[in-house]
């Protein structure tokens, strides 16, 4: 293995000044920050793409940490480690599904330095909690010298492996709305449980029209499908390792909107995934194996909120 | 270059190095700390985890910079010593005992996560262990004497 490149690296101790350091990063010559480093420490051999030339961290950055609740969201400080998730007891009852998606991420090494700001710049497709956040219509507060701004889960993946901050801007907090009786259900499919980068990942989210708020289960349906309970409104789907960055399925997703979890509408939800998603063959798996994978994932999820 | 404080195995080091120099180069080639070792270079098979805080870490991943001020603690620290030479930490001795070691590699690594999860209360339960050493990868032993060794360590029977 080649050995590591050391660029150089500053290391701000306040908001304000890793501003400055990043005032004249470009395109051309990024100053590449690294929070965690569980991404970026694997490019400094080169043996994944180019090193980063220059470097800003973030360790020192207190005003990008931190679990809080305001105005009906749950935000998280960008350098938020994914143990610090599994551990919140502010995740666990407003964000189960974020908490189950850090869990899967590498193991506990990588939990206690990763950090889900890292985990979404850096923009991988394959990223565990990047569907949950689209699931869930988190918004990224963003900033720079220049001031800031919110952009969307919707709009920060615009192409592979890039997102829509500008060169000087990094990600400062996470905003997730906690609307009263949303459900989120997270699977990931992986070679192994452990230290898997996933085959597909997806997120399912919906509110539960009929059911009680914040139940935590939409109420069986009998077998026979008469009277079916609960109608889901407000529906998103979202997947992973299955295009060139996480992205929404809208078609399925309409599918879905304003029906009930019974097994003729699984059927076709399942079925309008498939042919929705347009994944490749890769190292870890068949483009096949994910569209079929996939739709099972999403079939199983929603046979088993309703019950039968 | 940048002059970085911090604790390894409770001493005081101070050590000269760019900022991005890995733990782990530190450890090994600044400070002579050759237990812990480098498997994959990438994160994803633990052999150079360490302690940061008390939190298990891969020092492949961990620039110096970020250390500042912290906590390390390595292989090396494990053992103590009294009058009547070096004592092995237990969860040595219940390596040694029940065969838990066989190339050596992982082992360092495997030691660490182990005590990580011991210190925060880990019993002899083999799922918890598991979970708890699901980031070190074993080429040798099948990981079965590597959890009887930790369960032994935690009290459970030998």
């Amino acid at each position: 293995m080649p050995a590591p490149v050391e660029p150089p690296i500053e290391t701000p101790a306040s908001l304000p000044e890793a501003y400055a350091v990043l005032a004249d990063s470009s395109a051309e010559d990024p100053v590449t920050p690294i929070a965690g480093g569980t991404d970026v420490m694997v490019r400094i051999t080169g043996e994944i793409g180019e090193p980063p030339r220059r470097m800003v961290d973030l360790s020192r950055l207190r005003e990008l940490r931190g679990i809080a609740v305001d105005r009906g969201a749950v935000v998280l400080g960008a350098l938020t480690t994914y143990t610090e998730i599994r551990r919140s007891s502010v995740c666990r009852e407003h964000l189960p599904a974020l908490v189950e998606a850090a869990a899967t991420i590498g193991a506990g090494q990588i939990q206690n330095r990763g950090t889900i700001g890292g985990n979404a710049a850096n923009a991988s497709p394959a990223g565990d909690t990047l569907p949950v956040l689209l699931a869930l219509d988190a918004a990224f507060e963003v900033g720079s010298n220049r001031g800031q701004r919110a952009i969307t889960a919707d709009a920060f993946w615009v192409a592979y492996r890039r997102t829509a901050l500008a060169p000087d801007e990094l990600i400062l907090r996470i905003r997730i709305p906690i609307g009263s009786g949303r459900e989120t259900r997270f699977r990931k499919i992986g070679t192994r449980r452990a230290q898997a980068i996933s085959k597909v990942v997806l997120a399912l989210s919906w509110v539960d029209q009929d059911g009680p708020p914040g139940s935590g289960r939409v109420a069986p349906i009998a077998p026979t499908g008469n009277g079916p309970i609960g109608t889901w409104r407000d529906v998103r789907l979202a997947l992973g390792s299955v295009a060139d960055r996480p992205i929404r399925t809208r078609a399925t997703e309409a599918v879905l909107e304003a029906a009930s979890p019974t097994p003729e509408i699984a059927d076709a939800a399942a079925e309008a995934l498939a042919g929705e998603i347009h994944p490749i063959d890769d190292v870890r798996s068949t483009a096949e194996y994910r569209r079929v994978v996939a739709a099972r994932a999403l079939h199983r999820m929603i046979r088993d909120a309703g019950g039968w | 270059m940048g002059e970085w404080r911090f604790a390894v195995n409770g001493e005081a080091v101070e050590v000269e190095a760019p900022g991005m120099r890995r733990l782990l180069d530190i450890l090994r080639e600044d400070l002579g700390l050759t237990g812990t070792k480098e498997g994959c270079g990438e994160g994803e098979c633990g052999a150079c985890t360490v302690l940061v805080d008390g939190a298990p870490v891969d020092s492949c991943l961990v620039p110096v910079c970020q250390v500042e001020g912290a906590r390390i603690a390595t292989v090396e620290g494990l053992a103590t010593t009294s009058s009547e030479g070096p004592v092995l930490d237990r969860l040595q001795e219940a390596f040694l005992e029940m065969g838990g070691a066989q190339c050596g590699i992982c082992t360092p690594g495997m030691l660490m996560a182990a005590r990580s999860y011991l210190d925060s209360g880990g019993g002899p339960d083999e799922v918890a262990i598991r979970e708890a050493i699901a980031g070190n990868l074993c080429r040798c032993t099948g990981y079965t004497k590597i959890v009887e060794a930790i369960a032994v360590a935690a009290g459970g029977p030998g």
